[in-house]
């Protein structure tokens, strides 16, 4: 891991100043204290320059560092990567925006043969330590197009690292130290929770991230070790694997149902902190999978096969998954395809049953 | 479809049949050659515009052929570089060296020594006057076929021949094809197996140069048949959108294993052409002429380091060999194509121009040619001691987890144990 760049970090965050601020405020600030302690820190995407970014993450950063730190790009993902490759071979730190992460697939092969294979195949002679930040996920009506999951393409990537921050807090926290490391990390956004958490609830009025307590975020540098799951809630009645927007909704729905659910925010899916999934799974010995990707070889199965594999004499009741349907994101049924309360709850009710 | 009433077409059976077009190259196996339909310009005749001049001046040159070796084997025109006889003495030996290694490797392979070989035959003058062309350390992004360049640097033969053998001494620690060289010690990036992949990347290296006010510019190769790759057109796009000091190098050798250049869309354009549409400096150059090649190369890095932007190369060239020990051309081109090829030989016509010059004689030549095989064969025998692929375990199993990432997470851990244990199980004498 690398070092931090910053000598004279609050000892004590609970200490340091902090403000209620949403998660498109926490990138922002992440991205802004980076652009300002290390000047290899360069930011490029679709519309990220002057404008600041379509969800205005990189606001205001390029009238503060300039256009040779903070840049738009051509819409070209194969060529957005791709240079973000070279720059990184050069000694830059980039941290390339793809404006949804349904537009990377352009960019696949910079990142499957070229981003994540440079150390290996050269031996440790160049590296890619990008940070490629994407807002993914639905629940906005974007439609097939601006609603996708794609996390486990890239789980499945040797050399790759998969980071997916749930709260403003861990947004900043993880995105520093995504940008610090020295291996290519692919920083997925849950976008439906950029302003507010999400109950599951789509017809409810959003609840604004200022009365959350993981809203707020200390000033200045800290950052979260990539790896480490977090535990959202303590419980003994069974363990909940999420990360990202379904953190929030199965956190609303175990409490609605009075449930004692353990959940799990994973936060990063490769490297996965596979000793806080074991301790939780052998002490509730219950476990439910809960991603809002599509549901065949997603991360869920790779989390599936590890409990079982690693914890079966500790479970009471087989693993259960809640995911999205193995179709595309429908538009205007998007919210029958949401894994949403009715499929958590039924879930919960079965593995709890059983 | 055009019956609708939105439609301006006439109906379908009044119209034309369309007829489907499949490139094919002008001669198969058993055919006789004839080249006489290729347009070889006369040397010297191409005007040299200055280096910072508007790219769309340089679109007549896309449409060229730059030349500088005549016939008479004598250097001609405003594209001379004037280099002095050490120099081209330099050149010509670095060249038949590059020759000399491809004919040990290749018989390497043939004998078992390793899984795998390409050549660069015909192809010299590409790497090795262009690489001569650049500062030493300017960051060189190559494809699969410069090892001219690795040769001009200066790296030693015995790495060269360590990472082909994948032995104990490879420094890649047997992970890479033989031929995919890494050295950043010679700024030479690490070679992909993946084609045109490196081209956005000289960009961005060169965008980061150009971003950090350095003075150092980046140079790429890709062959004809790569420029297919989406990455290219996203590489000129790169390079022209933020004028990026980059030289782009097409290597059109005619030849992409079995596909002529027609498949990358080589019937109808020149190469060169499509840097112009880009607003890229565009030349294109006998890529079998080491002085061409040389001044192409010089005259885009001084337009590169002038701020003035990116040019764009076409070596106009051809593959003599297969495109690699994998291949048999036999099976798909006339063996008459080589012989017959209208631009020669490279290093045939370096030394000819050397001996023109009264600086170079047949006797040099020879001793050159066999001081360069003894000089590859003693490394040969050096790297053998470190191995040879296949024959041994060369390398600690736990390296195979190694640099996946920076540090190893616990589940390469695991899989690291496992590989150790299978060891002593499947090799437990080793």
């Amino acid at each position: 891991m690398a070092s931090s760049v910053i000598d004279d970090a609050p000892v004590g965050l609970a200490d340091a100043p902090a403000r209620n601020i949403n998660m498109i405020e926490a990138i922002n600030d992440a991205l802004d204290i980076m652009l300002g302690h290390d000047p290899t820190v360069i930011i490029m995407g679709e519309d990220v320059g002057y404008f600041g970014g379509v969800f205005r993450a990189t606001a205001g950063l390029q009238e503060k560092y300039g256009k040779t730190r903070v840049f738009d790009t051509p819409i070209s993902e194969c060529g957005i990567i791709g240079a973000a490759v070279g720059m990184g071979a050069y000694g830059l730190r980039p941290v390339p925006e793809i404006q949804f992460a349904d537009y990377i697939y352009p960019g696949m092969d910079q990142l499957i043969s070229e981003a994540a294979r440079l150390r290996y195949r050269s031996a440790g002679e160049f590296i890619a330590p990008m940070t490629v930040r994407s807002p993914f996920g639905g629940g906005i009506f974007g439609g097939q197009t601006h609603s996708q999951s794609p996390e486990s393409l890239f789980t499945h990537v040797a050399g790759l690292k998969t980071v997916i921050p749930s709260t403003p807090y861990d947004a900043k926290g993880l995105l520093i130290a995504a940008i610090e490391d020295n291996d290519p990390v692919i920083f997925f956004e849950p976008k439906r929770i950029y302003n507010g958490p999400f109950s599951g609830y789509y017809d409810k009025p959003v609840e604004p991230w200022k009365t959350h307590p993981d809203s707020k975020v200390p000033e200045g540098y800290y950052s979260i070790p990539l790896g480490k799951a977090r535990t959202v809630r303590q419980g003994d009645a069974l363990t909940v694997l999420t990360y990202g927007t379904m953190v929030h909704v199965t956190a609303a729905v175990c409490r609605e149902k009075g449930v004692d659910a353990e959940i799990i925010d994973l936060r990063t899916l490769v490297p996965l902190d596979i000793e806080a999934i074991e301790a939780s799974v052998e002490k509730t010995g219950r476990c439910l999978i809960v991603h809002e990707a599509t549901r065949t070889s997603g991360f869920g199965a790779e989390l599936s096969a590890l409990v079982t594999e690693r914890c079966f004499y500790h479970l009471e009741a087989p693993v259960e998954r809640v995911t999205g349907f193995d179709t595309p994101y429908p538009h205007s049924l998007e919210w029958a395809y949401f894994p949403g309360p009715v499929r958590i709850g039924e879930a919960l009710d079965k593995i709890l049953e059983a | 479809m055009a019956n609708g009433s939105d439609g301006t077409g006439q109906a379908g059976h009044n119209r034309p049949a369309l007829s489907f077009h499949v490139p094919e190259p002008k001669f198969r196996p058993g055919d006789a050659v004839d080249f006489s339909d290729l347009k070889i310009t006369q040397a010297g005749a191409q005007a040299r515009p200055d280096e910072t001049c508007p790219a769309i001046d340089t679109a007549p040159l896309a449409n060229d052929l730059i030349r500088v070796l005549g016939e008479d084997n004598r250097a001609h025109g405003p594209w001379d570089p004037k280099l002095d006889p050490d120099t081209l003495r330099r050149m010509l030996s670095v060249m038949a060296l590059t020759r000399a290694f491809d004919e040990r490797m290749y018989r390497g392979q043939r004998q078992g020594k390793t899984s795998f070989y390409m050549k660069c035959t015909g192809e010299e003058a590409t790497s090795v006057a262009a690489a001569m062309a650049l500062a030493a350390d300017d960051m060189v992004f190559p494809s699969y076929r410069q090892q001219g360049i690795l040769l001009a640097r200066g790296y030693p033969l015995i790495e060269m021949i360590n990472q082909i053998y994948s032995n104990r001494g490879d420094k890649l620690k047997g992970r890479q094809l033989p031929i995919m060289y890494s050295s950043r010690a010679h700024s030479f990036f690490t070679i992909s197996g993946n084609l045109a992949t490196q081209t956005p990347q000289a960009v961005g290296w060169a965008m980061a140069s150009a971003m950090r006010g350095d003075s150092r510019i980046a140079a790429t190769w890709v062959g004809e048949g790569s420029t297919a790759e989406g990455d290219f057109h996203a590489a000129c796009l790169f390079a022209t959108v933020y004028n990026a000091p980059v030289i782009l190098n097409v290597v059109n050798n005619q030849w992409a294993i079995s596909s002529f250049s027609g498949f990358a869309g080589g019937e109808r354009a020149t190469f060169a052409a499509r840097g112009v549409g880009y607003g890229i400096a565009s030349l294109r150059v006998d890529g079998n002429d080491a002085l061409a090649c040389y001044a192409a190369e010089q005259w885009a890095a001084n337009r590169a380091r002038a701020n003035a932007g990116p040019t764009l190369i076409e070596h106009f060239s051809y593959r003599a060999e297969g495109h690699s020990t994998s291949d048999d051309p036999s099976q798909y081109r006339s063996a008459q194509e080589r012989s017959e090829w209208p631009l020669g030989d490279p290093v045939m016509r370096l030394k000819n121009h050397l001996i023109a010059m009264g600086e170079w004689d047949e006797e040099r030549q020879e001793k050159l040619d066999l001081d360069s095989a003894e000089q590859v064969k003693a490394a040969t025998k050096e790297a053998e001691k470190n191995g040879i692929l296949g024959h041994g375990l060369h390398h600690p199993f736990h390296t195979m987890f190694e640099d996946v990432f920076e540090e190893l997470p616990w589940h390469l851990e695991e899989q690291a144990a496992q590989a150790i244990r299978e060891r002593e199980i499947k090799w437990p004498a080793a």
